[in-house]
């Protein structure tokens, strides 16, 4: 049994072609074949998953885009009102970036203490993760108080609504990203670590570090433009 | 369903995104990838916020540099955090990426492309005024 | 706060006859379902074998299902739509307008949400595992709970029949006419959240396609040698990915305006409607390749089977398949030239439009081709592709028509762009399903639709669409605009009453549809579908039983070349005996789950309460939606084995079939 099928789409002659059930072979596909690029059978579980989620997060990003879009659009009507350099406090955003970013790197280590299935470390650096992610949406919201208390909520201007809907989304994303996080821990406490544990944990990390991506073009694009409006 | 379960070391042509395969065209790998991702970070956003209020920079330049330190940024993330690299095995995961880049440029520079010219033919506010007088 | 929100008796229709009487109707007929099936004790084989089903042969049926009987909804609406504008000529008709417009935004919103976005989803959940060679998608439960989502927004349109009422604002829900200040009911309310709850469902359909057609295939499988329909739909579920959600974002800026008096498409306080418009637009082309590509991928299979040809130009098609969905981000100004962007936009995104027409191009002219000097065979399935080819044409040309801006203006929303749209969507999406059901329905079910009856249905539905749209084409090019209640202008009235006679004869059409049913249900021993191989197939989906086992294949098929199964069958005919039987081993199912089935409970609760206003309804709804999820990611069991007796069992009926065809070949 030849071990590679040929990639080019070059078709066996009918002489040569043996039994499309191979006597003996596994029905999973070779070990030793590429999976992806189609000859080897379907790829494993693991990247499966991976995949999938990484799909899913492509439509996540399309969601962001499409807010960003009005955002761009709608930035400069302030209908009268408060605009970004009236409202953005930097500071307040630089600590937010600092507290994302940096879990961003504590999920990564977590990544690493769980492919050595440390259960100890990997629950450690996703706690500090969820700490320092908890702490980023306390300070956005409190953001969004005081500007709601200024009379500078979202139903003052289109401006205010798509600025409040763009940050408003990612921060739910992160909010919902902190309750997976939750259970998963929990799961991890309960289960320790299985197979299905190690997928969600890598679909878990994928999510984070592109909430972190997303915040860049965030904070870039709105305050750090806005703010000069 | 494929009988294959779990985490398949053995699949060498093939990786889940996010996944990191040592030796695959990684800048470097385990703690100190990710160390020496959050450290280019930290440099591009500080370089972010101080260009931002900076009088060094000529004014109209500012949100180009802004805009170019943020792709940086984003790239640092998607190397070091998210382990994309170009080598083959990582191919599905970069074309899916890019499909999306391409999407996400398109609605929003389609948008703003459409939504600036809108008002070609329409009457501003001022002209309004005067025909309305 | 109120316990109930907004929701009194007062929304119930008691006075506007039709509503009332067509749902109690319904509710009637629901009734008598549930209660025969209780009685039948069926409710434990509909629980373990479809409710809770992962099997994406058994979503697929009930994802088909869902759209016919919404399609036959869709097709009511319709009728009242035209009998309405042929008597309403400088008189009020019978459906005052604020019942009319409800009818076309529920026309609309079904055809397309809930009647062929499910048929399209259900044929490519049934067919692709198995044309791929594999035992089921990626994700099957996920495929479980996009379905009941699916299920659950066509559940709130048609709740609004009954308590409340529907949007009026067209089938996308243009502002200010959507916003709280012109729509204050609950209309435009229903429409968002079932809308917002099926997208959902779509989303992870898109997802899941995606992920199996990209890295589960048989082994030797390259992407090369998929069948044509796995590459349009993965170019379709591309699609789905990538725009469903700025349809998503778009349609929660308008909720944002209604619910919490955001001001994105606000006539006050710098809100921009057209921005509505564009975004919503930016989905919305994309969204009609998302129908016509999986309808492309159909007429491929039937063309090359009923020509007894390989598909000619394959990569070729791929290419062209790619380009199109590529372009598709490209051209959606189209649907809004008239809005005002100035020439230099128009004409960028006019030449776009002109360009995409290329890629069906390709595609036609390689169908075409394909049949030249073939043996062709003119069953169903290959009635509905030609009439396919000639309508299509026809309306990708009016199409092409209106991509350049200066006829658009004239034409805009006029009855000559409803002729276009349903020319392309009938003759395209809807004749390319009714192919592929009849083609595939033997598979499904193991055995085939009469013939006679389907070519009546053909013919009837053919005749009638062309009399309807037509009589459109007409009534456009003399002025005419859509979506009139009554019309004033009397000349328009020859075409309008045959417009209406077209309606009748497509109702005979689906009427013969629905006596193929009925007459191939009963006499299925005599359709029965003895082989598995009804057409004389080319892909692996032939090569199993009609219906095929729950794990499709018993070993999975090793592909050298493009048309697997033509292959395999070429080579045991010519060898007069079939391949030697494999070695077994066992393999691993996923076990059913009523996720599925619980989340999309939930989510009918929140979307009801959310229209209504009923908060703690609300709450309660995500709090059950969430702990679902836990209860799922918490199960011990993902799968069960099947051993190897069972296999070699099923396997060795599977053989003992072809065995006994080739010898009847001999």
């Amino acid at each position: 049994m030849s071990a590679a099928a040929p990639s080019d789409g070059r078709r066996r002659g009918a002489s040569e072609a043996d039994d499309p059930y191979r006597l003996g072979r596994h029905n999973g596909g070779g070990r030793d074949e590429t999976s992806g690029h189609g000859s080897g059978g379907p790829a494993s579980k693991h990247i499966i998953v991976g995949y999938g989620f990484w799909i899913f997060l492509l439509s996540d990003i399309v969601l962001f885009s499409a807010f960003f879009a009005a955002y761009a659009v709608l930035a400069g009507e302030t209908a009268g009102g408060p605009s970004g350099r009236d409202l953005f406090d930097l500071r307040n955003v630089a600590i937010e970036t600092a507290l994302l970013l940096t879990s961003s790197f504590t999920c990564g280590l977590a990544s690493i203490a769980s492919r050595r299935r440390d259960a100890t470390w990997t629950q450690i650096w996703l706690l500090v993760t969820g700490v320092l992610g908890a702490g980023f949406v306390l300070l956005e919201m409190r953001e969004f108080v005081v500007m709601i208390g200024m009379r500078a909520g979202p139903s003052r201007s289109a401006f205010l609504s798509s600025f409040f809907a763009l940050v408003g989304c990612h921060g739910l994303h992160v909010s919902v990203g902190l309750l997976w996080l939750g259970t998963m821990m929990a799961q991890l406490w309960v289960k320790s670590f299985r197979p299905a544990i190690q997928r969600r944990l890598l679909c878990f990390s994928l999510f984070w570090h592109t909430l972190d991506i997303i915040w860049v073009g965030l904070f870039t694009i709105v305050y750090l433009l806005g703010a000069g409006r | 369903m494929n009988d294959r379960d779990g985490y398949d070391a053995a699949d060498l042509r093939d990786s889940a995104p996010g996944e990191e395969l040592p030796g695959h065209g990684e800048p470097a790998s385990g703690i100190l990838g990710y160390a020496l991702g959050f450290g280019l970070a930290v440099l591009l956003t500080t370089a972010s916020f101080y260009v931002a209020g900076s009088q060094l920079i000529w004014g109209p330049s500012i949100p180009v540099l802004l805009v170019v330190l943020a792709i940086a940024q984003m790239g640092v993330h998607l190397a070091f955090f998210l382990h994309i690299t170009t080598s083959p095995d990582n191919t599905n995961n970069v074309l899916a990426l890019a499909f999306g880049a391409l999407v996400i440029f398109l609605i929003i520079f389609g948008s703003v492309w459409i939504m600036a010219h809108l008002g070609h033919h329409q009457m501003t506010p001022a002209v309004m005024m005067q025909h309305m007088r | 706060m109120k316990l109930l929100g907004k929701l009194d008796w007062s929304a119930i229709p008691i006075h506007q006859p039709i509503p009332l009487i067509t749902s109690l109707t319904i509710l009637l007929l629901i009734g008598g379902l549930l209660g025969w099936v209780t009685v039948k004790r069926w409710w434990p084989y509909l629980w373990h074998e479809w409710i809770t089903s992962v099997d994406h042969k058994r979503i697929g049926v009930m994802y088909c299902l869902l759209g016919l009987v919404m399609l036959m909804r869709g097709f009511a609406d319709a009728i009242m739509m035209r009998t309405q504008q042929a008597v309403a000529i400088s008189a009020p008709g019978f459906l005052p307008p604020e019942h009319f417009d409800q009818i076309f935004s529920a026309h609309g919103t079904i055809m397309i949400f809930f009647g062929a976005m499910p048929l399209l989803i259900g044929m490519m959940n049934f067919v692709i595992p198995l044309q791929l060679g594999v035992r089921d998608v990626a994700f099957p439960t996920l495929n479980s709970t996009g379905f009941w989502l699916t299920a659950s927004g066509a559940l709130l349109v048609n709740a609004s029949l009954l308590i409340g009422e529907f949007s009026r604002a067209g089938w996308l829900p243009y502002p200010p006419l959507s916003e709280l200040a012109y729509s204050p009911g609950v209309g435009v309310d229903y429409y968002l959240w079932a809308i917002q709850i099926s997208g959902i469902g779509t989303l992870m359909t898109g997802v899941n396609l995606v992920t199996t057609i990209l890295k589960m295939r048989a082994p030797g499988m390259d992407y090369l040698r998929m069948p044509m329909f796995c590459w349009t739909s993965l170019a379709a579920n591309m699609l789905i990915v990538a725009a469903f959600p700025i349809l998503t974002a778009t349609l929660a800026m308008l909720t944002l305006d209604r619910y919490l008096g955001f001001h994105f498409f606000t006539n006050d306080a710098g809100g921009n409607m057209m921005m509505f418009v564009n975004l919503i637009w930016a989905w919305g082309h994309p969204e009609v390749y998302i129908l016509i590509l999986p309808a492309f991928g159909i007429f491929s299979e039937v063309f090359s089977t009923f020509s007894s040809k390989p598909l000619f130009g394959y990569r070729s098609m791929v290419a062209a398949t790619l380009f199109i969905c590529i372009v598709s981000f490209t051209v959606w100004l189209h649907h809004f030239f008239t809005m005002g962007a100035g020439a230099d936009v128009n004409a960028a995104f006019g030449i776009a439009t002109s360009i995409i027409a290329v890629g069906t191009g390709v595609k036609i002219y390689n169908w075409l081709f394909t049949m030249y000097r073939g043996r062709v065979r003119f069953a169903t399935p290959m009635l509905w592709s030609l009439g396919f080819i000639v309508t299509f044409s026809i309306g990708g040309m009016t199409g092409v028509l209106l991509a350049v801006p200066p006829a658009d203006f004239v034409l805009h929303n006029s009855m000559f762009l409803v002729a276009h749209f349903h020319n392309v969507i009938i003759g395209g999406v809807v004749f390319g399903l009714f192919a592929g059901l009849t083609y595939w329905f033997p598979k499904a079910f193991g055995f085939r639709l009469h013939e006679g009856w389907g070519k009546a249905a053909f013919w009837f539905s053919l005749a009638g669409f062309v009399i309807v749209f037509g009589a459109f084409y007409v009534l456009g090019l003399d002025g005419m605009t859509r979506r009139l209640q009554h019309v004033d202008v009397v000349e328009w009235e020859p075409w309008l009453l045959v417009s209406v006679a077209g309606v009748g004869v497509m109702l005979l059409g689906v009427l013969c549809q629905v006596i193929q049913l009925i007459v191939s249900i009963r006499s299925r021993e005599v359709l029965r579908d003895e082989s598995g191989d009804p057409w004389d197939g080319r892909s692996l989906e032939w090569s199993t039983l009609s219906p095929p086992p729950h794990f499709n294949f018993a070993v999975l098929p090793d592909v050298h070349g493009r048309e697997a199964y033509w292959t395999t069958k070429a080579q045991a005919i010519e060898r007069e005996a079939l391949a030697p039987e494999p070695d077994y081993s066992p393999i691993h199912m996923p076990v059913n789950s009523a996720t599925g089935f619980i989340t999309a409970f939930f989510s009918t609760l929140i979307g009801f309460a959310l229209v209504w206003h009923i908060w703690w309804l609300v709450a309660l709804g995500f709090v059950g939606a969430y702990a679902t999820f836990v209860v799922f990611a918490w199960r011990d069991q993902e799968d069960y084995e099947i051993g190897i007796d069972e296999l070699r069992a099923s396997d060795r009926e599977r053989r003992h079939v072809r065995q006994n065809w080739l010898e009847r070949r001999r």
